[in-house]
């Protein structure tokens, strides 16, 4: 079996996702246009899926396919065979429906576009799971029903009971649906390939794998979930509270026919085993009876479809678990038939439901005289659903009891025909009431709103599918035959040619059909006591469990929460530092190492003296760390021996960028603290203060041990790589450059977004607090230290004006032997920062500022741009992206030099730096003129109303 | 030279963490500038230690310092700057709009530790109250 390949196949699955964008833009022209636009892309991948037809009905199907994950045997492979082309004319053709007569039924106060995206959204997730051929892909398209199904069910947002049903439902689907995926990879791990397509072929060899068991368990609840099967078939009444088309599209063809699909999809390798038989023919056949009882006793319209559907569904998914091939034909051929009633019913109870402006059963009554059409639409599909002769509800509803009748559970030969023929009584008894207590009886003067027959839009989906009804149940050989063999032979495996008629002769089935509808008129006669008795028979109310155990979870995971966080951050903290600690003490213990493997390097007497300063510095930044001026200097002596080090250590890009960084940072805290309370009041009690030193000191001895056990380690690298090819292949001879701008290219342009965003993010927060309690705040500002007069010495001011363009050369000399030399755009960029902030500081931020044309964002902006425009260049050359290249350029006198396209790429991230850099400061700086700062007139001046200063006349 | 490094990190990081776990936002900020040297020095170092063979490819030169650690070490340099930054402006944010540089969200006098020695309790609280009401950052 070889199908053809045909990549319309993959535009047919992309067309809904396509389709979702249009509303959003169109509502803007208006809601028809809206509704067009999303009609037309479903119109269109139906005409493209019957185009295909042709070759799945006479062939082996149609199969595309593109790469995903190889690695991972996620692939995007899609396959349409007869079941994937039942599934996708149903998806399409009943949304094609629904988006017209959500056209009608939506109001003006709802948002159409979001509608219809959320709608084309859900309808590219099913019909993705039906043409799925890889397991893993059908498991991600699965989460994507969920979530889109969460949205439309919650779509009203306005109404508790929407959002709690779309809450219901993601919670029931979404773990269904991690079940499921737990399902799908033990059974790839079984077949050993994640192809459907290649898994259908392999039986017996999944059935006798140990893991067989709970990956059919695992499938299952997926599925069951899906399909609201007892004990999870709670949900689905609960998603009711969505608006009718949502309802009529999920839960007739849809969203609940998908755990259907997935059973079906599998059945050649799950079914046939006493597991399967037991628990999916055992669980549908529960949910059959119990739905069906429940549904008579609902006054709400929509809520008694809802249990329709979950007995109906039950019904399928016990002809499924059957696990033979004429129970499989019947299973398909129901599920067709019940999404054309289903689909017609829940769009009449949406129009009773708009015109009467109620769906309670017991206030309706006497619609056939008022809405004669409609009514005719309601009861010839419920009549099919209650399998009266004629309609298509009827045959297959035959032929489920045609293969109860001869289906034995555990040995016993009752059991299963007795059930089916009470679920089928049951369910005939629900229709009736339909029919009789929604249209039958006499008008009434106490309707909330006297309804009449609704504009065609709302009335011509319903009638289409009602049409079908009829025609299959008429002439089912022509009408579904053909349709029926194709889907039952994707499902069996095998080639079926069903013979589907309406007339089967005297069997048992006719008989148990007769008994139904009998019991059912019977059951409607005795309708007023009986109601009254289950009124008040006791009975679970799944919704106040399902909220117990929502809210005892919620319990749980508060006690955690609050047990680790109690708001302030020392404990999360505390939590932290333990739990790592304990971890890594565990690992060294059980690993073992093999102890230092090389020699020490010598040590030097300046090296003690740095190493000694550097202990000086941490021991006075924590002994004084109340007083914070103490603390700071001695984080910048830290920093200092730190780019000392790195001199030492033959790291000197390291080195310089160290000590540049040292400067901004002490100069951003200098600022900062300006603001900040000069000292930190002594809080924390002894003990906590031990006990903190206690974590702190083996934190730092864990840390060390490690550090000094691999530096002496013998352990294999990949630097030889970079060190054979930076020339060669990048051009430059300064490694660590070369690295950052071309063999890790990538990296840096994403953190040089990142510096971008910080910045940015610093801004917003300046912003944000130059209006508001803040503001106020520094507008009344005091300060609490006395400050000079002497604002912008003359000396600093003249200093820095030589400097400036000095610190500008070094900078760009910096900048340009960057790629064979220390040297670089990070490095160069701080430095050219510095040399800005001398100014700053020496004449005041506002005047300088004054006399700076570009603004910072736009650097940083222009930075990010330049570098992936560089990057996107070697696109150009047929290169990936960042791919560099360089040549070398001689110009007379100046000695021969290279240029590299990296030089651009490192341009990108010098303005990037500077941009964030001085963003970052002129940020503060703000804050500090909303205290009232003055702007000084000239480039150095003296401020005569400083706090000593009486009235003296300054050097101006 | 592989002990000095070691310890040195070693002391750098418990000053670091120390500082972390007080109460108020510039030692906390301070601690993480602290801790992120340590950080530094310690991903430098996994690459091994060496003296006078900087990683600047010379057709004479046989060895060489490992380049890829300082690679990385130079752009979590640079990035940790603009995030101690962020913090010092959320830090800076806070305190103006609260009044108080704390970090917890303990907001009743019961859940202190000890007073502030300058301050007098009840206006502390009461502070605090109006911080609760005005949210750090509206």
């Amino acid at each position: 079996m070889e199908p053809d390949t045909d990549s319309t196949l993959i535009l047919i699955a992309a067309l809904p996702f396509i389709g979702a964008l249009f509303p959003g833009l169109m509502i803007r022209a208006g809601r028809t246009a809206c509704a067009v636009s999303a009609g037309a892309a479903t119109l269109a991948a139906l005409v493209l899926l019957v185009t295909l037809m042709p070759s799945v009905l006479h062939g082996d199907g149609v199969a595309a396919g593109l790469d995903w994950m190889p690695q991972l045997g996620l692939q995007l492979s899609f396959r349409l065979d007869g079941l994937g082309l039942l599934f996708a004319f149903m998806i399409l053709g009943i949304g094609l429906l629904i988006i017209i007569y959500a056209r009608g039924y939506l109001s003006r106060e709802d948002p159409m576009g979001q509608f219809y995206t959320y709608l084309m959204l859900f309808q590219g997730a099913m019909l993705g799971i039906v043409l799925s051929d890889n397991i893993l892909l059908l498991t991600v398209f699965w989460e994507l029903t969920s979530l889109s199904s969460f949205l439309l069910i919650g779509y009203w947002k306005h109404l508790p009971e929407g959002r709690q049903g779309a809450r219901m439902a993601l919670t029931v689907t979404g773990l269904g649906g991690l079940a499921l995926i737990g399902g799908a990879l033990l059974l790839g791990r079984i077949a050993g390939t994640y192809e459907i397509s290649e898994m259908l072929a392999m039986r017996d060899q999944i059935q006798a794998s140990p893991l067989y068991l709970p990956a059919l368990i695992l499938i299952l609840l997926g599925a069951f979930t899906k399909s609201a099967q007892f004990p999870f078939h709670f949900w689905l009444p609960h998603a009711m509270a969505a608006p009718t088309p949502v309802s009529a599209y999920l839960h007739s063809a849809t969203m609940v026919k998908a755990g259907l699909f997935l059973m079906a999809r599998l059945w050649p390798v799950l079914s046939g085993t006493p597991e399967w038989f037991y628990i999916v023919a055992s669980a549908g056949l529960i949910t059959m009876v119990l739905g069906a009882l429940i549904a008579i006793f609902k006054h709400d319209l929509k809520a008694l479809l809802a249990f329709s559907t979950v007995s109906h569904l039950g019904l399928i998914t016990m002809l499924l678990g059957f696990g033979t091939e004429a129970a499989a034909i019947a299973a398909v051929f129901h599920i067709l038939n019940h999404s054309a009633f289903k689909a017609a019913l829940f769009m009449t109870a949406g129009i009773v439901d708009h015109e009467a402006h109620t769906r309670d059963i017991r206030r309706l009554g006497g619609l056939m005289r008022l809405m004669p059409i409609t009514a005719l639409i309601g009861t010839l599909a419920a009549l099919s659903m209650a399998g009266i002769p004629l309609l298509n509800g009827f045959i297959s509803k035959e032929m489920m009891l045609e293969e109860a009748s001869h289906t034995y559970w555990m040995g016993n030969e009752w059991l299963i025909p007795v059930l089916a023929t009470l679920g089928a009584l049951l369910s005939a008894a629900y229709c009736f009431r339909f029919i009789a207590h929604t249209f039958g009886g006499r008008v009434r003067t106490d309707y909330p709103h006297v309804p009449h027959d609704p504009p065609g839009v709302l009335w011509l989906p319903p009638a289409l599918l009602v049409v079908l009804v009829v025609a299959i149940g008429v002439a089912p050989a022509l009408f579904a035959g053909w349709l029926v063999d194709a889907s039952a032979s994707a499902v069996t495996g095998s080639d079926v040619h069903t013979h589907l008629a309406l007339w089967h002769g005297i069997t048992p089935a006719l008989f148990m059909s007769g008994i139904a509808v009998a019991g059912g008129l019977l059951l409607l006669a005795l309708f007023g006591p009986l109601g009254r008795t289950w009124d008040r028979t006791p009975r679970p109310e799944a919704k106040r469990m399902f909220d117990g155990v929502i809210a005892g979870a919620v319990r749980a995971a508060n006690g955690v929460a609050d047990g680790l966080h109690d708001g302030r951050i020392s404990r999360p903290f505390v939590v932290l530092t333990l739990a790592v600690l304990a971890a890594a003490t565990g690992a060294f213990f059980r690993g073992g190492h093999e102890g230092p493997q090389t020699e020490m390097l010598p040590v030097g007497g300046l090296d003690v003296t740095v190493w000694a300063l550097l202990i000086t510095a941490s021991a006075a930044a924590v002994s004084f760390h109340r007083n914070r001026l103490i603390v700071l200097i001695s984080m910048g002596i830290i920093g200092l021996v730190v780019s000392l080090a790195f001199v030492r250590l033959s790291a000197p890009d390291l080195a310089l960028t160290q000590v540049s960084v040292e400067v901004v940072t002490i100069m951003l805290m200098l600022i900062a603290l300006h603001f900040l309370p000069k000292r930190t009041p002594l809080e924390s009690p002894v003990l906590r203060r031990w006990w903190h030193g206690m974590i702190a000191a083996a934190g730092g001895l864990g840390v060390g041990a490690l550090s000094y056990l691999l530096m002496l380690g013998d352990t294999a690298k990949i630097s030889p790589y970079f060190l054979e090819n930076a020339k060669s292949g990048g051009g430059g001879t300064n490694v660590v450059n070369v690295i950052l701008v071309d063999f890790r290219g990538f990296d840096t342009f994403g953190e040089i977004i990142v510096l971008g965003i910080a910045a940015l993010t610093i801004f917003a927060i300046g912003e944000a607090l130059l209006d508001g309690r803040a503001s106020r705040r520094l507008a009344n500002w005091r300060d609490d230290v006395p400050r000079s007069k002497d604002r912008h010495p003359l000396m600093m001011v003249v200093a820095t004006r030589v400097m400036m363009p000095i610190a500008i050369m070094v900078g760009v000399f910096i900048f340009l032997r960057g790629h064979n030399q220390p040297g670089g755009g990070f490095i160069a960029g701080l430095v050219i920062a510095i040399a800005l902030l001398m100014q700053y500081m020496a004449s005041g931020f506002a005047w300088s500022q004054e006399r700076q044309k570009y603004p910072y964002h736009s650097m940083i902006g222009m930075g990010v741009l330049i570098a992936a425009l560089t990057g996107i260049a070697s696109w150009f050359a047929g290169y990936p992206f960042l791919t560099s290249a360089y040549t070398y350029v001689h110009f007379r006198p100046i000695e021969e030099f290279e240029v590299a396209s990296a030089i651009a790429f490192d341009i990108g991230v010098l303005l990037t730096v500077v941009g964030a850099v001085m963003l970052a400061l002129y940020s503060l700086s703000r804050l500090a003129r909303r205290t009232g700062e003055t702007v000084n007139e000239e480039a150095m001046d003296y401020d005569p109303a400083g706090p000593s200063g009486a009235g003296e006349k300054g050097a101006r | 030279m592989e002990l000095l490094v070691a310890s040195a990190i070693g002391v750098l990081t418990s000053a670091g963490l120390y500082l972390i776990l007080r109460l108020r936002t510039f030692p906390v900020i301070i601690g993480l500038s602290i801790l992120s040297y340590a950080v530094n020095v310690f991903l430098f170092s996994t690459g091994g230690l060496s003296l006078n063979q900087p990683p600047i490819y010379g057709p004479e030169v046989e060895n060489y310092a490992d380049p890829l650690p300082q690679a990385l070490v130079l752009t979590a340099i640079v990035i940790s700057f603009g995030m101690t930054a962020l913090a010092v402006l959320i830090a800076l944010g806070g305190f103006l709009e609260t009044d108080t540089d704390r970090i917890d969200m303990a907001l009743d006098e019961d859940d202190r530790d000890v007073p502030d020695p300058g301050a007098q309790p009840g206006v502390e609280a009461k502070r605090d109250r109006s911080a609760q009401e005005a949210g750090v950052l509206q």
